[in-house]
């Protein structure tokens, strides 16, 4: 009798197990994440993703974040991500109803985004882009729509140890071109220094790295094999065939790269707006000079920064409050509070740009190569770019680790670039 | 909506299949109502279980693969119905072939070296010596580090310029190798990392396995005069054939997923010179700025049917020596 009394609590309790199981499989598919959990009850938790895992919760950044919350009377839960598992993380959300109230992504990842229609534009949120800087703006356009806005832009150029330049009796002011840099990285090598580091890693942070040679060939991303694209990889792999630059560069990511131009050994290191405040630091002094183009003046380089971005909600009434975390963010003021917060991420107008530069005059080469830098997106690439850059990654990886000449990796490249771009 | 008819539909077969057994255990009289639904509710949990946690992601995964999941299709859940276009594309890719001949040399050359250093270490722990226990437990080390960890620190002691390797091979006036950056030797190095990595899985099983194998053999073949090796070849390898088998069955099914101890290491390159199809579908669906879902469904697939494949060798072979 106790027995079968037994039994017959195990079996309501293996009921109970697998209803409160589905129950809660069919709810994770409808309500799951906070945006959508608390539209209905109108609540104050705001949710907002961005890609610095780095900046934890009692960052400056963290309260910067919080900040624009209280500013619009809510509480901003703040997510982070790395940069390639955000543009996932979004995707998945999107599809399931859950999208953030807002998210901060990388520029490149924006059209593929936008071209899901998950992202709202500009024009829906009644937000005024024209002050934004017709080149950093250009990555959130598509087909005459504007999907977001610039809090901040970095871009790359060459820092220098200025120690093993004045040993070497270089001048970095006579750095004009593509000749005049490989003579003074001769020069250097022959002093008993290295010459040259960068980030030749097979992802994203590799085409980055690659593009201002690319571009400051005058090669274009829809021809990836093109005599002016194959000189710059020829640039690189000549580099590190003459031991001119290490061999790690094939797998160096720009903070490895970084490690290595702080061991005071190598005389450049190509890297970007966000290690200003860390070259400071440097146990040698260090200057910058933006990449040459190969016959001379600078090389557009990339852009590199975040987005603000607001995905579609269900309850569009939702959007006051976030128009009103947007605003904070991207005010002059607010722009200049990012840009120091981060040293250092140049603001996206002139106003900012200003007022930045009036705190802190060094950054002055900074604002000018954000001036001149290109979006990688931009020419109308938008969602093909990715794809592309995937190729030229590998081409880069390819031509430097010697499995093929620097025209015939960047041939395969654009043979799977044109047919994954179809 | 699809899923959720899929899954009730699944439940329903399943249970049926469930309730055909139930007599054979008792065929002398039905089992009251009230029993066959206590017995169905104890069974259902592990049922919802299956369904939810391998069922699904399977039939997903196929899913996957038969779309063209773009990413705009993935989000807007309209992707078209391409066939078996993502496998014929796949098969045809360059990095295809290069993948295959990867993924067999990486999963061989790895089992066979992983399970003859586990052995010789098996068989050298098994006499009891002082310090048996630390050392043996020093093993496992490798087993327990994160891989994220173990991963870097091979990365960062075979780099070219500033490893330890190479200047360890300077100091001795070799020439240093390009580890990681070389397409000739990089499958080597993300090898040698995973060999290190699978000895102590092999060292514990095959560990346990000669616990199994009575000493009174040994003791009766010292009697008869055999010699060490005599004894490995007559006893202690036959005896320990079925350990063997699920070791290195186990060990293939391994190595074949491994993705983080490559992605770690080289991110499948320079190029495509240490790509498998484990890290092939992993760099379609989360290595590009543009998540690839369709193709790095196909790719997981065909690793489950390679994996099927050697589950089913492994089960034909147990039968035959059953019989």
């Amino acid at each position: 009798m106790r027995i079968s009394t037994h039994r017959r609590a195990l079996g309501a309790l293996g009921i109970a197990v697998t209803v409160a199981s589905l129950a809660a499989c069919s709810s994770s598919a409808g309500t799951a994440g906070g945006a959508t959990a608390s539209a209905a009850g109108g609540s104050k938790t705001y949710t907002w993703w961005d890609p610095y895992p780095q900046h934890d919760a009692s960052s400056s950044w963290a309260k910067r974040v919080q900040s624009c919350g209280d500013a619009a009377g809510v509480t901003v839960q703040r997510t982070a991500y790395d940069t390639t598992a955000l543009t996932n993380q979004a995707l998945l959300a999107a599809q399931e109803g859950t999208a953030p109230d807002v998210i901060l992504l990388d520029n490149p990842a924006v059209s593929t985004l936008a071209d899901t229609g998950m992202l709202t534009t500009t024009d829906e949120f009644g937000l005024d882009t024209s002050k934004i800087d017709p080149n950093l703006l250009a990555a959130g356009q598509m087909n005459g729509k504007t999907y977001g806005i610039p809090i901040g832009a970095n871009t790359l150029a060459l820092y220098y140890n200025k120690t093993i330049l004045d040993a070497a009796g270089i001048d970095p002011t006579s750095i004009k071109d593509w000749d005049s840099l490989t003579a003074a990285l001769q020069k250097v090598k022959a002093a008993g220094h290295k010459g040259i580091t960068f980030a030749g890693i097979g992802t994203e942070e590799g085409s980055f790295q690659f593009l201002p040679w690319f571009w400051g060939a005058g090669a274009k991303l829809t021809q990836l094999d093109s005599p002016e694209a194959t000189s710059a990889l020829q640039l690189w792999t000549d580099w590190v065939k003459q031991g001119l630059a290490p061999n790690s560069v094939i797998q160096n990511s720009q903070n490895t790269t970084w490690e290595e131009f702080l061991t005071g050994d190598f005389a450049f290191g190509e890297n970007g707006t966000w290690q200003v405040d860390a070259a400071k630091k440097a146990k040698f002094p260090t200057g910058v000079i933006t990449i040459p183009a190969k016959t001379g003046g600078a090389a557009p380089a990339p852009t590199g920064g975040e987005f603000i971005e607001m995905p579609v909600q269900k309850d569009t009434k939702r959007y006051a409050t976030t128009k009103k975390i947007v605003d904070c963010m991207t005010s002059t003021d607010g722009m200049v509070q990012t840009a120091t917060t981060f040293a250092y991420y140049i603001p996206p107008t002139a106003d900012g740009q200003q007022a930045l530069l009036a705190k802190d005059s060094s950054l002055q080469p900074w604002v000018d190569a954000v001036k001149a830098a290109k979006g990688r997106t931009s020419d109308n690439l938008g969602t093909k770019y990715p794809k592309i850059s995937e190729q030229l990654w590998t081409a880069v990886q390819n031509a430097l680790s010697g499995s093929a000449t620097p025209a015939d990796a960047l041939k395969a490249a654009q043979q799977k670039a044109a047919a994954a771009t179809k | 909506m699809e899923s959720l008819t899929t899954t009730v539909g699944t439940t329903r077969r399943t249970a049926g299949a469930t309730r055909t057994g139930a007599p054979a255990v008792r065929p002398d009289r039905r089992p009251a109502a009230s029993t066959r639904w206590a017995a169905f509710a104890f069974i259902a949990p592990l049922i919802a279980y299956l369904l939810v946690f391998y069922a699904y992601p399977l039939y997903r995964n196929i899913d996957l693969s038969l779309h063209d999941y773009t990413p705009r299709a993935f989000v807007q859940g309209n992707a078209a119905w391409v066939g078996l276009k993502n496998y014929t594309d796949i098969v045809a890719s360059t990095t295809f072939s290069k993948a295959a001949l990867n993924t067999a040399a990486f999963v061989l050359i790895s089992i066979v070296f992983q399970y003859a250093i586990g052995l010789a270490l098996a068989v050298f722990f098994r006499t009891s010596f002082r310090l048996n226990g630390v050392l043996r437990g020093m093993f496992l080390v490798p087993w327990l580090l994160p891989l994220i960890v173990s991963g870097s620190s091979w990365a960062w002691m075979l780099n070219s310029d500033n490893g330890i390797v190479n200047s360890v091979l300077r100091t001795f006036g070799v020439t240093p190798i390009n580890w990681l950056t070389s397409p000739h030797w990089v499958l080597w190095s993300v090898i040698i990392a995973n060999i290190w990595l699978g000895i102590p899985f092999n060292l514990v099983i095959l560990y346990s396995g000669l616990q199994n194998i009575p000493g009174e053999l040994y003791e009766a073949a010292a009697l008869d005069g055999a010699n060490g090796r005599q004894q490995f070849r007559r006893i202690t390898f036959p005896l320990l054939r079925p350990v063997s088998a699920v070791t290195i069955l186990l060990g293939l099914i391994y190595t074949l997923k491994v993705v983080d101890i490559i992605w770690i290491m080289t991110k499948g390159g320079p190029g495509d010179a240490s790509t498998t199809f484990a890290t092939w579908s992993y760099r379609e669906a989360f290595g590009t700025g543009q998540p690839d879902f369709s193709p790095a469904a196909a790719v997981g697939n065909l690793l489950i049917v390679i994996a099927l494949v050697f589950g089913f060798v492994y089960l034909h072979l147990q039968r035959r020596q059953e019989s």
